[in-house]
């Protein structure tokens, strides 16, 4: 069945030349547009008529446009990814908006994801936090064979539910206290559940969560805004269990 | 003489790789860390082989145009990764699975290398479950497999539909953990524009950091490219939006030969084409054919009916519906292989019986594998690509079928490799979807993922290994050098003459005009003269695009549409050699097919006697044709024959 057209949307979006420079809201329009177009889409055909108009574009980020890179980022009139639920902002398609509403694209900055250009925002912060210890220490070969050691299937799905993070930061953006703890917790989570990641469980969950209060992220109060706005519904219980392998480690200093 | 030597090792097909490895050279530990590599691409084979490289001890340099490695497009791959651990008990060994692979590529590939791929593939399993990658467990807790097109027994192993996520992200760990021992650096949102060749032998790339526009030059003693395919050629594909061949591209320019640029691959289960302003294509996972059955209806009336709305799939009861892959594969049934399954999807709906408002989509139907196995199961096996279906597409695949259609999906051709994976520049590496090394003319569905790691963690740090050992009294590469000016320069000057152009058109409106183009000539299938006119209209737009292209924005600045300018530059190019090189290959293999080279039955029809080679592409200069050498393809341990999966 063919999809609706809208006929007339009004686009807010935050443009900003670079890091430095002091950005602000332009106004645009864009006129019958299907339903059955995604939200990058509609960005895309927003552009195209930008370089006609010889207007520079808007930069925002994306890549796999499939939900699963985690590279797209923006905040939608309020919301991480917008208003739909479980979906990244390149699944989002406009049948869920009404014909001449107003829609206002924001990128998704904190203290510790500063804007590059328009909606770009840096999240290296995340990388440096996996770097401080979102592994097992394994180096290539001289593994066992990977049925020597049986995983329960429910600790293994679990595992799975916490190993989905896109890493794309939704939950710190929708966090009132910018905290990154849904991310560092679904990599803790994930690894601990696991007998090939719970011997470092204790020392990863310390080594993650120093690197994420260096870097300047907030902490976190409970409020389970990050775990709503999570496009993969991670759980806060991965929280829990990273405060108890936290407190492990505590304990063993 | 053949300018092509594939430096296959001798000996029985089995003790290849164990006697190869046993006599190449190895470096010690002191001179590794005196040695840099440069990996260009963070997916499954360049982040394998980075951290890899890394652990032995060598100075790695990583770059990846994302802003995290963790972003490459192996992250989404859905359905698995083939191994021959034979866990199952059904007769699987590396024999059968290289045997399959040879086959499913229709004869294309070259046996030494695929035996050896088939030989790893078990290690990459232990590899990643060690690293922590939760795969799907059965109730025992051991590892859980499932089946693809183009295999009889069940190999694939899988992490809900989420695979390719998970191996990445594993891999992800591996070079974190590097680069947090300081063996290597990361330059993400880098783009690879060239790469610089010093006496004969590959010394570096010049990059532009997409931050800053800046165009900065790096040094080492090798390089990799893991650039992934080219998929994007097409402008419509399931590849990601940046994906690209710049870098593979360059590197054919400065030498490295182009292996059978016209084998892509077609893949049959891709949600359709819903308007003429789409981006992108969203792939449903092959995994999906082992319990949905592909149909289309019997009468062309019913057809006809759906594709105006006037009646809904529901109202066709089971008599009237074709499952047109079991009537005419009854062994394989749904689960041939690819190139089979996209043909027979095209044939269809090019006869009239294709559904969707366009007539250009067939279903994929679970009702029955809901009846059979509980919508619980079904949930359980595929829910994370019911959900992406529906967000996409508003239809609940409970209720009612899926509706897809082929899409451009992956590119088996690409930079021509020997056995130790390097190309024919000394010192520059090829890996993964970037090279043209094991899938012949059509891949198996989960041995992309199996290849990537493959090359990654077991064989390139293997094989480089014994290049890198006579390198070892070669000093730090001193990139003030003439030829890192001129390669510098080279680069500054494309950019600065596609932002000079200043006409009115973007270089999206070109690349949807050449992905035009080659779908329609250069797509599924192709003939003599399709081909002929496309190779007209690729010289004619190409022509437009250097008078009309426009290229708003500041060069020396974070600039996308620099970005894209420069990628669609390198794509035409790559369009004319793809083109060329369909024209010059009048058989039909895999997915190669050409009209004039058909079965009786309207298969594929190889022609063994013209085309049992791989073509290896040589550039002469942008002026001149391109230059054809021949690998001869010798299967000494497998009876080639007409690929059959009825």
């Amino acid at each position: 069945m063919p999809d609706k057209i809208l006929k007339e949307l009004t686009l807010k979006i935050w443009r900003q030349k670079n890091a430095k420079a002091k950005g602000g809201f332009e106004t645009y329009k864009i006129r019958d547009i299907s339903g059955g177009t995604s939200f990058l889409e509609m960005l895309d055909i927003l552009n195209e008529q930008l370089v006609s108009e010889n207007k520079e574009p808007v930069a925002f980020d994306h890549d796999c446009r499939e939900g699963i890179c985690g590279m797209c980022s923006l905040f939608i009139n309020g919301r991480a990814h917008g208003p739909d639920d479980e979906v990244t902002t390149c699944q989002l398609h406009l049948r869920r908006f009404k014909d001449g509403e107003t829609i206002t694209i924001e990128p998704r900055s904190s203290g510790a994801f500063p804007v590059i250009k328009d909606l770009i925002v840096d999240r290296k912060a995340f990388e440096k936090i996996q770097q401080a210890g979102g592994y097992v220490s394994v180096t290539t070969g001289g593994v066992p064979d990977g049925n020597a050691i049986p995983v329960p299937s429910e600790k293994a799905e679990e595992a799975m539910d916490a190993a989905a993070c896109i890493g794309c930061g939704a939950c710190v953006a929708t966090c009132k206290n910018s905290s990154a703890m849904l991310f560092v917790a679904a990599k803790v989570s994930q690894l601990a559940l696991l007998p090939q990641g719970k011997i470092e469980a204790a020392r990863r969950a310390r080594a993650m969560v120093a690197k994420m209060d260096e870097l300047g992220f907030g902490n976190c109060t409970n409020t389970g805004a990050c775990e709503s706005e999570c496009p993969k519904k991670i759980s806060i219980e991965h929280i829990a269990r990273l405060n108890r392998e936290y407190l492990k480690a505590k304990l063993q200093e | 003489m053949n300018k092509l030597d594939a430096k296959i090792p001798e000996g029985a097909l089995a003790e290849k790789w164990a006697n190869h490895k046993a006599h190449i050279g190895v470096v010690s530990p002191a001179n590794k860390r005196k040695l840099d590599i440069i990996v260009v691409g963070t997916g499954l084979a360049g982040g394998s082989a980075a951290a890899s490289l890394a652990e032995l001890g060598y100075n790695v340099l990583s770059f990846c145009y994302q802003d995290s490695p963790r972003r490459a497009h192996s992250i989404a791959a859905q359905g698995g990764i083939n191994a021959a651990k034979n866990y199952q008990n059904d007769n699987d060994s590396i024999y059968r699975l290289f045997y399959e692979t040879i086959k499913g590529g229709d004869y294309r590939a070259r046996e030494a290398n695929v035996y050896r791929l088939a030989e790893v593939s078990g290690a990459i399993i232990d590899q990643c479950v060690a690293q922590g990658v939760p795969f799907a467990r059965d109730y025992g807790g051991l590892l859980d497999n499932r089946s693809f097109g183009g295999a009889l027994v069940s190999r694939t192993f899988y992490a809900r539909g989420q695979t390719g996520q998970q191996l990445l992200l594993g891999c992800y760990g591996a070079l974190n953990r590097q680069v947090k021992n300081g063996n290597v650096k990361v330059y993400s949102r880098h783009e690879v524009l060239d790469v610089v060749v010093i006496d004969g032998k590959a010394r570096g790339v010049i990059a532009r950091d997409l931050v800053t526009g800046k165009i900065e030059r790096f040094g080492a003693h090798a390089v990799v490219l893991a650039t992934g395919g080219y998929g994007n050629v097409f402008f419509l594909s399931t590849n990601a939006m940046g994906c690209n061949v710049s870098a593979a591209w360059q590197a054919y320019k400065r030498g490295a030969f182009f292996g059978n640029p016209c084998f892509v691959q077609i893949h049959p289960t891709c949600i359709p084409v819903h308007g003429d302003q789409q981006s992108k294509l969203t792939l449903m996972s092959e995994s999906l054919r082992n319990d949905g059955r592909v149909w289309v209806p019997k009468k062309k009336e019913d057809a006809e009916k759906l594709q105006a709305g006037t009646i809904s799939t529901n109202d066709i009861p089971d008599e009237d519906r074709d499952f047109y892959l079991e009537r005419r594969y009854p062994a394989f049934g749904n689960l041939v292989p690819r190139d089979v399954a996209s043909r027979a999807a095209k044939e269809r709906c090019d006869a009239g019986f294709g559904v969707n408002n366009t007539g250009k989509a067939v279903f994929l139907d679970f009702k029955y594998a809901i009846q059979r196995l509980g919508e619980e199961t079904i949930r359980k096996r595929y829910g994370n690509l019911f959900q992406m279906y529906e967000k996409i597409t508003d239809v609940n695949p409970y209720r009612e079928p899926m509706m897809i259609y082929p899409a451009i999906h992956y590119s088996m051709g690409g930079l021509w490799v020997d056995y130790n994976l390097m190309t024919t520049i000394p010192g520059l590496y090829a890996i993964g979807e970037c090279n043209f090394s094991d899938h012949g003319a059509n891949r198996l569905g989960a041995s992309a993922l199996m290849q990537g790691l493959a090359d990654g963690y077991f064989i390139l740090p293997y094989t480089i290994g014994d290049y890198l050992a006579k390198e070892i009294q070669t000093p730090k590469i001193n990139t003030a050098s003439p030829e890192f000016n001129e390669a510098e320069q080279r680069v500054n000057d494309r950019l600065r003459a596609l932002g000079e152009i200043k006409g009115t058109k973007s270089p999206d409106h070109f690349h949807k005009l050449l992905g035009r183009v080659m779908w329609d000539h250069v797509g599924m299938a192709r003939d003599a003269k399709g081909l002929e006119q496309a190779s007209r209209m690729i010289q004619e737009l190409k022509q437009e695009f250097y008078r009309d292209l426009r290229v708003t924005g500041d060069l020396s600045a974070m600039n996308n549409e620099l970005e894209k300018a420069a990628r669609v530059a390198d794509f035409f190019e790559l369009a004319e050699l793809m083109t060329r090189d369909a024209i010059e290959r009048a058989e039909s293999c895999g997915g190669h097919f050409r009209l004039e080279s058909v079965t009786g039955e309207g298969e594929a029809k190889r022609d063994d006697d013209r085309y049992r080679h791989v073509s290896a592409w040589e550039y002469k200069g942008d002026d001149n044709a391109p230059e054809l050498h021949q690998e001869p393809l010798v299967y000494e341990n497998i009876q080639i024959a007409q690929r059959s999966y009825k």
